[in-house]
């Protein structure tokens, strides 16, 4: 199949970008989507022009490096039948002639450092905040020791299974980073072991949250929507819980 | 914003109620609207506690503070919201939002802009279009809904209204109570929407009620 390509195309950092349209020949619809930049890479290496510059690592949508917005979704999703990251996109999706806008995570917490690769340090810095347990060290407890309700652990796995991709954040039209933190916390907020700074991670975390610059939760749900790991709205439900009720402890005061 | 929002829709719901006296009558809805101002031989609400006619300002106050915080809450949300965005998608595409999370924002200000014009025209009597208060009403509430809603073009003006009441809040009912807390579950979510949607359509009815009464002449 043949495709046309709308890529943003952006030196760096400082410069200006702007979307420049590429013919890709030859396409299999068993390509994934990354696989047709390589594609199309190949071809500008040979005629002499800078290949476009995108994030990925394993290709099998589990690590949460790959990332871009196609024709206005986050992954893609509006044209994939599943939730999916970048990679996992197949060209099978989209029809031979197709015309596909590609655009980096446009938001003012992720930066673009060249044409879709945007900095997504804002996200590790919410982790460093507080999306960790302290443990102490010496003997291992016994197995089983602490009993974990089955339904919070289902969803502590749930919600642990976020890759970190920023598609939440991309798709948000208020760019808020909630459903991302919203996963950590319930994801730790499920387990005995997350207990003990349940109370100060929520402040920690929502705080350097909001000094990363992303916008506030205004329940609109796009951010679940794309999400490839179907990471449910209701972890945000459960975060502000949390928010609320640690507002009356004297964790962090 | 989600406690001033749903402080709002109660009182709403009261003022919605409030205005289903006028199947009752002139003289029943007139009493109403002076018992709220404390202006019935009994005192009115909370009197003797407060003085005849305090507990209405003490009243407006209150939701007169609920709009402004609920104002600012939305501007400052607002703000970090357009400073969260750098540059627009040249392409997007939602598949999510409703049409009334994508409207909260100006609809909110339109919203506000008929509320003014909505005191003006009941609260302050300044802006009525079919007559005068003191000489065409003589001071019944009663005659001044009438003659108001006898206009048809009026009571286009407040369904349109309404709609667009009742979309802010199919969307602020169930944000109200997910920022609360309360959607920690697909099933909370599916009862909190259920909740909105049957929230925005019974003030939608409710509020339209009297004033399409009025105008196919049952109230008159």
């Amino acid at each position: 199949m043949n495709i046309t390509l709308r890529v943003w195309r952006q030196a760096n950092a400082q410069s200006e970008g702007r979307m420049v349209t590429y013919q890709v020949r030859d396409v299999s619809e068993d390509m994934s989507f990354l696989e047709m930049l390589d594609l199309l890479n190949e071809d500008l290496t040979i005629k002499g022009e800078e290949p476009v510059a995108f994030d990925h690592d394993c290709r099998e949508g589990i690590c949460g490096t790959c990332g871009v917005v196609i024709n206005g979704t986050a992954h893609g999703r509006g044209n994939s039948p599943v939730a999916t990251t970048t990679c996992q996109l197949h060209m099978r999706s989209f029809s031979d002639g197709a015309v596909i806008d590609v655009e980096p995570w446009r938001a003012g917490s992720f930066p673009v450092i060249k044409d879709l690769v945007v900095n997504r340090s804002a996200f590790d810095r919410i982790i460093q905040a507080g999306g960790y347990v302290s443990v102490n060290t010496g003997s291992a407890p016994d197995a089983h020791a602490n009993a974990v309700n089955k339904r919070k652990a289902d969803r502590a796995f749930d919600a642990a299974t976020c890759i970190g991709c920023g598609a939440c954040v991309a798709a948000c039209p208020n760019h808020s980073g909630m459903l991302f933190t919203a996963a950590k916390i319930t994801h730790l907020a499920m387990l005995p072991q997350g207990q003990p700074e349940r109370g100060l991670r929520i402040k920690k975390m929502v705080s350097a949250h909001d000094e990363e610059g992303f916008g506030g939760c205004t329940n609109i749900g796009e951010c679940a929507a794309v999400c490839p790991k179907e990471i449910p709205l209701d972890v945000i439900g459960q975060l502000n819980r949390d928010l609320i009720s640690s507002l009356f402890s004297r964790d962090g005061k | 914003m989600a406690v001033t929002g749903l402080l709002l829709i109660a009182f709403l719901l009261m003022h919605m109620f409030g205005n289903f006296k006028m199947f009752l009558g002139e003289e029943a809805f007139n009493h109403y609207a002076g018992w709220l101002k404390g202006e019935t031989p009994d005192g009115g609400i909370l009197y003797p506690i407060l003085p005849a006619g305090a507990f209405i300002w003490v009243f407006r106050s209150v939701l007169v503070l609920a709009v402004i915080l609920h104002i600012y809450s939305a501007v400052t949300l607002w703000m970090r919201a357009k400073a969260a965005t750098p540059s627009a998608y040249k392409a997007r595409k939602a598949l999510a939002q409703t049409y009334s999370a994508r409207t909260m924002r100006w609809g909110g200000v339109i919203l506000a802009g008929v509320l003014i014009f909505h005191l003006a025209q009941f609260t302050v009597h300044s802006a009525l279009t079919a007559g005068s208060f003191g000489a065409t009403y003589a001071h019944s509430p009663y005659k001044m809904f009438v003659g108001e809603f006898q206009q048809w073009w009026m009571v286009v003006i407040y369904a349109v209204w309404m709609l667009a009441v009742a979309m802010h809040l199919r969307h602020g009912f169930w944000s109200a109570f997910a920022t609360l807390g309360a959607n920690t579950s697909p099933k909370a979510f599916r009862v909190l929407n259920a909740c909105a949607w049957a929230i925005a359509i019974l003030l939608y009815i409710g509020f339209i009620f009297a004033p399409v009464a009025v105008l196919v002449g049952w109230i008159h």
